[in-house]
């Protein structure tokens, strides 16, 4: 049996007295995309934030066989895993060259940062034209750009990203997502994606779960869940 | 004419006092995000154990860099210990700490020292430089490493990694932490630096002003004006604040007819409410701009 | 097999009306503290009585301040300049046109109110830290202001006005501390209805939403500058009433009774009790006028230590102060009854 790279069994999580996610079980191979699918309020968001140790949480979570509940956020990120928060979470007095070099700023010198953020510009040209901006003065699709651009200076095993659709046009959308692609293909990094768009996140994962009030219940490979009945009803609207 | 050269120059000694409180305040501002009131009384405390190794027959130098260290480590703690408990507490609650702060210093260093005015020593020299009363060798020194300061908080912030994770952990602590960045030393550390700086301006203030424990009182007035003319966001522009503040101080102070001594403080606050209601960043700050 | 006595059906009596009473526990509270209220001046000393008299000012001050920056979400650090401003107007009131003393208090009230609106209005364009500097300015230049040779023969200079104590109406048998005790007593349970009703009125919940989220607010329709001056000048009403109460139970208004420090007592006041609690504000005044006393008492020397480190402590064991406390006990007693 393969050891999945991030497994998560029986999480509870609670936000002051009230409790969001009922035991859940949740695992994530080696090399894949997989997809958090729900409604508002499923707790999608939560299931992020518990693995990065950003919200109360009981249970076990191990990522690539390490046990990593209960430590702290910054030290979580440290072992390879990047979180691309609701809301994009951008450095929004920084400039976007400060914001992409704090992706760096706990392992690597001056040379190799320099050449992760070419390796952004490539996939986000857009950015090298802003550099020096202020990142609140990005447009919304820029700053999640810019988001996904920070996480890949981490140079991730895992990155984590939390409904990057939000508040986007359609376009800009699909060019993120194929980006998302290229650098699951390219950089090897594990994605984790929590999405509302059922139908797009569907369309670029591996592997599907369906979260509804803080329980799975459902999960396969994503082929399998577009072509469920009740999910096409329910969430993909035909 | 020469009045007015003599009291530009005046005014920018003085300014040289303010310059060097501004700096410390905007320095605490950008390293966790809040004002602090009772930066001041740090200072002052700090000057007060400068002065207590003086007494102990300590060198003006090694009791000065000595001070910078024991500051250093006082701001640290209170901020591991004092502030801490309350991190995640609403604003207002910072606030209401930083008030007791301020009480339970100034009440310890009127305890420990009492209340008469010492003097603190110099190592500028008092002679004038420019012809009679105009600017003293000490005023000039002030200046000079309110600068310095200034040059290498500046070099510090934009140019070093830690530099950029202090801002990063005052900006969006959140992210910070998404980053691999300990907020939490981060924050520890910016109020360990804030502090040797408040002690830095309260060694350099007090040979002018006289050391005892309400010396800061008015001086964190004038320096919250520098502060806010230059815009809270520049420690550059909190120099040149400050200095502003010291020469229309005196300029009006000289020049216009009701003001005399007493009515010099609210100058300063005109000053602040003019440049907030008109500039709220302030005449160097940025103004951020949020995209909903 | 428990046996029945009169005693469990008493127990059971008991427990039954206090379930059937628990919703409206505020009430119940509110009326003992009326029965302990009402009869104190007739069982403490005279000087007792002043302090709680100044008690309930504050807490009408310390209101004032809360409904600007608990309610509203604007942060003052200038109310001591309101709370001058209404003691003066008393003072001048009275001391040179003979007004009686308790039309100087709505008096009061209606010119703090139109200063706290013309504040209110520059102050539009700043937020959280530029407006708590503003009002800083605010406060420490007014006793400057009032320091001022041009009108000094209103404000009576540095020496201030002196105010002669009023004595009780219609001849009843009370000396003038205990009916200018009664006097606040109704002063205070009128305004601080007139708040609590203002707080669960419409008005009350658009300046809650301007608090909470200024652009959603106005994206609904809320003019928030209207609203934002208006609750000012309400703010400062309020604290200017207080101001005038204090001037006359004082009898004596002068420049350096009101400064900075002053606004940071009121502050201390409104955290200690609870942002955005309006009973809260009675422990907030208690607080910031009993505490230095005590701290006194345990170290002439350490006094502003003692004070402070007691603050301290108060914040960490409550950091919404004593009413997010008490919000926090009901709750859980809530839980707990279910």
């Amino acid at each position: 049996m393969s050891t999945m790279l991030l497994e998560a069994k029986n999480i509870c999580a609670y936000y002051g007295a009230t409790q969001v996610l009922h035991g859940l079980d949740l695992s994530i191979a080696e090399g894949g995309i997989t997809t958090l699918l729900g409604a508002n309020g499923a707790g999608k968001t939560t299931m992020l934030r518990s693995v990065c140790g950003m919200v109360r949480t009981t249970g076990n979570v191990r990522f690539r066989g390490r046990e990593i509940a209960g430590e702290a956020t910054e030290d979580i990120v440290r072992l390879g895993i990047a979180h691309v928060p609701e809301g994009r979470g951008t450095f929004v007095r920084l400039t976007v060259e400060e914001n992409l070099h704090l992706g760096a700023i706990t392992h690597s010198n001056k040379a190799e940062t320099a050449a992760d953020v070419e390796r952004v510009f490539g996939y986000f040209p857009r950015l090298r034209e802003r550099y020096r901006q202020q990142a609140g003065t990005l447009s919304g699709g820029e700053q999640q750009m810019l988001a996904i651009g920070r996480a890949l200076m981490l140079r991730p095993t895992l990155m984590l990203l939390d409904e990057p659709s939000f508040g986007l046009a359609p376009i800009i959308v699909e060019e993120v997502f194929t980006i998302l692609k290229q650098m699951n293909e390219r950089e090897k990094v594990s994605i984790f994606l929590v999405e509302q768009n059922a139908a797009l996140a569907l369309d670029l994962a591996d592997h599907a779960y369906l979260l509804e009030t803080g329980r799975v219940v459902m999960t396969g490979p994503a082929r399998e869940l577009r072509e469920d009945e009740n999910i096409r009803r329910a969430y993909l609207g035909y | 004419m020469e009045l007015f050269l003599h009291q530009v120059l005046a005014g920018i000694a003085t300014g040289g006092i303010y310059a060097c409180m501004a700096l410390a305040i905007v320095m605490i501002y950008q390293a966790i995000d809040h004002l602090n009131f009772a930066q001041g009384e740090m200072a002052m405390f700090s000057t007060f154990i400068a002065w207590q190794l003086i007494q102990w027959e300590v060198p003006y130098w090694a009791a000065f860099f000595m001070t910078l260290a024991i500051s250093f480590a006082g701001g640290y703690l209170i901020e591991r210990l004092i502030m801490r408990p309350i991190h995640n507490a609403p604003i207002l609650s910072h606030v209401a700490l930083f008030i007791a702060l301020f009480a339970v210093i100034n009440s310890l260093a009127g305890f420990i020292w009492e209340y008469q005015i010492k003097s603190f020593p110099t190592p500028f020299g008092t002679h004038s430089l420019l012809g009679e009363g105009l600017i003293s060798g000490h005023d000039a020194g002030m200046v000079g490493v309110t600068v310095a300061m200034l040059v290498f908080l500046f070099l510090f912030f934009r140019y070093t990694r830690i530099g950029l994770a202090m801002r990063a952990a005052a900006a969006n602590p959140e992210s910070a932490r998404l980053v691999g960045i300990r907020v939490e030393w981060m924050l520890a550390l910016g109020w360990g630096m804030a502090a040797s700086i408040g002690a830095i301006a309260g060694m350099l203030i007090a040979p002018v002003v006289f050391l005892e424990p309400n010396m800061m009182g008015s001086i964190l007035l004038y320096g919250f004006a520098g502060a806010v003319v230059g815009g809270l966001t520049s420690p550059g522009g909190a120099v040149v604040g400050g200095v502003l503040v010291g020469v229309i101080e005196n300029l009006a102070g000289t020049f216009i007819p009701y003001i005399g001594r007493e009515l010099k403080l609210s100058i300063a606050l005109a000053l602040i409410v003019f440049v907030l209601t008109v500039k709220p960043s302030g005449l160097f700050g940025r103004s951020v701009v949020h995209r909903v | 097999m428990k046996t029945r006595s009169p005693f469990t059906d008493l127990i059971a009596f008991f427990g039954a009306l206090a379930i059937a009473l628990a919703p409206y526990w505020r009430w119940l509270v509110f009326c003992l503290v009326l029965l302990i209220v009402l009869p104190l001046p007739f069982l403490v000393k005279n000087f007792f009585v002043f302090q709680l008299t100044l008690a309930m000012i504050y807490a009408i001050a310390i209101l004032g301040l809360n409904l600007l920056t608990g309610f509203n979400g604007q942060f003052s650090l200038g109310h001591s300049a309101f709370y001058a401003i209404g003691a003066y107007t008393a003072a001048i009131l009275m001391d040179q046109y003979g007004v009686a003393y308790y039309w100087t208090l709505p008096i009061a009230g209606i010119v703090c109110f139109g200063a706290g609106f013309l504040f209110g209005l520059p102050a539009l364009r700043l937020e959280g830290i530029y407006l708590a500097l503003a009002t800083f300015a605010l406060a420490v230049a007014m006793p400057q202001i009032l320091k001022l040779s041009p009108i000094e023969h209103w404000t009576g200079g540095v020496q201030g006005i002196v105010i002669i104590k009023p004595n009780a109406p219609f001849g009843l048998p009370l000396n003038p501390d205990r009916w200018l005790y009664y006097f606040t007593l109704a002063v205070t349970l009128v305004l601080f209805l007139c708040a609590y009703n203002l707080v669960s009125s419409r008005t009350g919940r658009a300046m809650k939403a301007i608090r909470d989220n200024a652009i959603a607010a106005n994206a609904m329709g809320i003019n928030l500058s209207l609203y934002k001056s208006l609750t000012f000048g309400v703010s400062a009403f309020y604290t200017g009433v207080a101001g005038a109460l204090g001037g006359i139970v004082v009898q004596f208004v002068a420049p350096d009774s009101f400064t900075f420090a002053l606004s940071v007592a009121l502050f201390v006041g409104l955290v200690v009790g609870g942002v955005g609690s309006i009973a809260g504000a009675l422990f907030g005044a208690w607080f910031v006028l009993f505490v230095p006393n005590i701290a006194e008492h345990v170290s002439k020397g350490l006094a502003g230590a003692v004070y402070g480190i007691m603050l301290i402590l108060l914040i960490y064991l409550m950091p919404s102060g004593l009413a997010g406390l008490v919000r926090l006990v009901v709750m859980r007693f809530a839980k707990a009854a279910r």
